[in-house]
């Protein structure tokens, strides 16, 4: 917070297809799971739970209100972490509560007072706000980051069984500066530092991008991309303002297990809610040691090609090449492609033994003469109500092949509406383009295409982004299954679903615009 | 720039190679002499090869045919050709009528991963391009086997069966590609399981393989193949 600005609860209809619900909020802490609840909070008050990770609502204020809290769940305790100031800024301090729960339904709701455990004392260079915390994962030691435009972003330990300073007369660590709202994490061998740098709740005229540097030690010093300290302004952009949202701030870890991990943030204008603040959650993805800012899953038709074989998922059905059979030159068979060339009663054009099947069209920029021509005018997408109408109508397998921009193969992913979701997204069904013919997991843990889709949990489908840009598509749940499974290639020509390896390519999926 | 993908064996080796069939009376020995790549079993049962194919198989002879589409081919091969096409265990030399012709089953072991269709109807003497192969081979488990797979790949198209169920189809002009097509998860029972499969060609070369694999879509080992009853 550049300001001392306190920001009443946001409290808006949904209107968009960001996250789902009422999710008006500032400054969120690092989303946390708490007996299958979502939780954060925000600066003034604000909180937000959601049950699936992507319909959010209003929850119970924390007992102390302050600026941008932050959370950890470590033990049997979860730890929170909020700045106030004390009179005017920069003088300030952090302050840590606890409780055995998130949830005030719960007997276990109890907040305990932990006391200070960082402050500045309004000359130093220093503003003790902003609290991020951080588990190191190889040691277990605990660590906050905090700090505001005033002077640094700064480093003190804490104790992981007490949520307390470890020594308080320990001076802090200095690890950037010109920035607010850090946050820490750690991956393969080196520690993130990422910050918030420009400036905050101005609405659509908000500047805020989150930005990081990397060190192999926690206490730095963290280097961005271009070797520039972040004590010395340096950092790398991980997310700034894009599309319909402006102002990125806030970074918290959302590590969801097996390599698939997440991040919350807010945006301080989301221009399609009025301008509003707002909370985000998007895919962390990882590139030459770097975290990316993934996308969540746009709705539109698509390739559903395996990253393990380059094969496309389709319907198992006859398909027609796009523009109708065409003969092979020189073979003089028509109609010999994969997948059946000839449909029936259409047994293509032959062409001669010289492979003269065709005659360019001048200035059509094909191919020259002969079978290379084409056909001179552009070739239109395949209509799918005409080259469907002789597939089968009930259910149908599903299968792998090359991508040959053929009906069959494209497949048309929207969300659906009221069926929940998943941190960051909704359900998705996954129909034939033009058709309502449905993707669906089986009893037997295979695939098949339905006649129509009727919202059952086999036919709502996750997708989650993964490290290498590629996507975890999984459905909801297999029928007479408890096992969380996902799509699979198997062999060239075949998809099925099975337990996620993440070390394994055979459940990457690259989601083509066809 | 490669129109013609395949092998084509010159004119005049096919002549010169149906002299030598014909000078040799056309014996089942004369074949496997010319099988570069085929023998003729001389075990009861084979175990799969290090990564699990399977290397024995009954072969019949081809018969004409035409068409790889997806229709095309399933046309092809739910025609009957012979009495108990897809129940029959034949046995190394047994024959059957299709039209006109008598066609011979003959028993084989891969030196390779895969089978050579084209070698084996090559040195008989008979047509490689636009036929149909029928094999069988008879896997014998131990113990029963939950949530394999087969998986198999063909030149050209091929549709499969495993005790008499349909498992596989894999269509249009392709090459063999190891696990191009793979079943949904099955089981093998404990015992002789039969393992069917249609082979169609267009033109050039052809061939195929075949293996299961395990849960973990691993080469599935533990089993035998022979062909024929397995006679204790």
């Amino acid at each position: 917070m550049k300001y001392a600005l306190l920001v009443t609860v946001l409290t808006l209809a949904s209107i968009a297809l960001a996250l789902d619900g009422q999710i008006g909020i500032h400054d969120p802490s690092t989303v946390v799971l708490c007996d299958g609840k979502f939780y954060t909070y925000g600066t003034g008050g604000s909180s937000l739970v959601s049950d699936d990770g992507w319909t959010w609502r209003p929850g119970v204020a924390l007992p102390r209100r302050g600026l941008a809290p932050d959370v950890i769940h470590i033990g049997d305790r979860y730890y929170v972490f909020v700045a106030g100031n004390i009179g005017a800024q920069p003088k300030a301090a952090v302050n840590m509560i606890w409780s055995k729960t998130l949830d005030p339904n719960s007997p276990d709701y109890k907040w305990e007072e932990g006391g200070v455990v960082a402050s500045s004392d309004g000359v130093e260079d220093s503003n003790a706000i902003d609290p991020g915390v951080f588990l190191d994962p190889t040691d277990g030691r605990l660590w906050l980051v905090y700090g505001s435009y005033f002077g640094y972003i700064r480093l003190v330990e804490l104790d992981p069984k007490t949520g307390k300073r470890i020594n308080p007369n320990d001076k802090p660590r200095d690890l950037a500066i010109n920035c607010e709202a850090s946050d820490m994490m750690y991956h393969d061998g080196w520690y993130y530092l990422l910050a918030t740098h420009g400036s905050c709740c101005r609405g659509a005229d908000s500047e805020y991008n989150i930005r990081m540097g990397r060190s192999r030690k926690v206490t730095g010093p963290f280097l961005d991309a271009e070797g520039l300290d972040m004590i010395l302004g340096g950092g790398k952009l991980l997310i700034g303002s894009g599309g319909h949202v402006i102002g990125a701030g806030h970074f918290g870890l959302l590590d969801l297990g097996q390599g698939v991990q997440k991040f919350s943030m807010h945006w301080e204008a989301d221009l399609d809610r009025g301008g509003a603040s707002v909370l985000d959650i998007r895919p962390l993805l990882w590139k030459d040691g770097w975290p990316v800012a993934g996308e969540n899953l746009k709705e539109g038709t698509y390739e559903i090609e395996s990253e393990r074989t380059g094969t496309a998922l389709e319907l198992a059905v006859e398909g027609m090449p796009v523009g109708g059979p065409r003969g092979r030159g020189g073979r003089g068979t028509g109609g010999a492609g994969r997948g059946g060339a000839a449909a029936p009663g259409a047994a293509g054009a032959p062409g001669d033994a010289a492979g003269r099947a065709g005659v360019a069209v001048p200035g059509s920029g094909g191919g020259g003469r002969g079978m290379f021509a084409g056909t001179g005018t552009p070739i239109p997408p395949q209509d799918v109500a005409q080259v469907s109408t002789n597939w089968p109508a009930g259910k149908i397998d599903t299968r792998m092949g090359v991508y040959l921009c053929q009906a069959q193969q494209k497949w048309a992913i929207s969300a659906v509406p009221n069926a929940g979701g998943y941190p960051g997204s909704p359900y998705f069904k996954i129909t034939i383009a033009g058709t309502d013919r449905t993707l669906a997991a089986t009893e037997d843990a295979e695939l098949v295409v339905l006649p129509a889709f009727t919202g059952g949990p086999d036919q709502l489908w996750r997708f989650d982004q993964l490290a290498d840009g590629s996507w975890r598509i999984m459905p909801k749940s297999v029928p007479n299954s408890k096992e969380a499974l996902v799509l699979s290639a198997v062999g060239s020509s075949f998809a099925t679903l099975a337990r996620f390896d993440p070390t394994s390519d055979k459940q990457h999926w690259l989601v083509k615009i066809p | 720039m490669k129109l013609h993908r395949k092998h084509h064996i010159p004119a005049l080796a096919v002549v010169a190679a149906s002299a030598l069939l014909a000078i040799a009376a056309a014996s089942g020995a004369a074949s496997q002499a010319l099988w570069p790549t085929l023998t003729s079993p001389s075990t009861p049962q084979r175990a799969p090869d290090t990564d699990g194919f399977i290397p024995r198989w009954l072969l019949l002879e081809p018969i004409g045919v035409n068409g790889l589409t997806d229709s095309a081919v399933q046309a092809i091969v739910k025609k009957e050709y012979f009495p108990d096409q897809f129940t029959v265990i034949p046995h190394d030399g047994d024959k059957v009528t299709v039209g006109d012709a008598q066609l011979t089953w003959h028993a084989v072991d891969t030196k390779n991963y895969n089978v050579n269709l084209y070698h084996f109807a090559y040195a008989l003497g008979k047509p490689t391009s636009n036929v149909l192969f029928w094999t069988v081979t008879l896997v014998n488990c131990p113990q029963e086997m939950r949530g394999v797979r087969l998986a198999v790949g063909s030149n050209a198209a091929s549709v499969w069966w495993v005790n008499g169920q349909e498992v596989i189809g894999i269509y249009g002009d392709r090459q063999t590609v190891i696990d191009d097509g793979v079943s949904k998860r099955l089981t093998l029972k404990k015992g002789q399981n039969i393992v069917r499969a249609a082979v169609i060609n267009g033109g050039g070369a052809t061939d195929f393989c075949a293996r299961f694999l395990d849960e973990n879509d691993k080469p599935l080992k533990g089993f035998t193949v022979s062909v024929g009853e397995v006679r204790k």
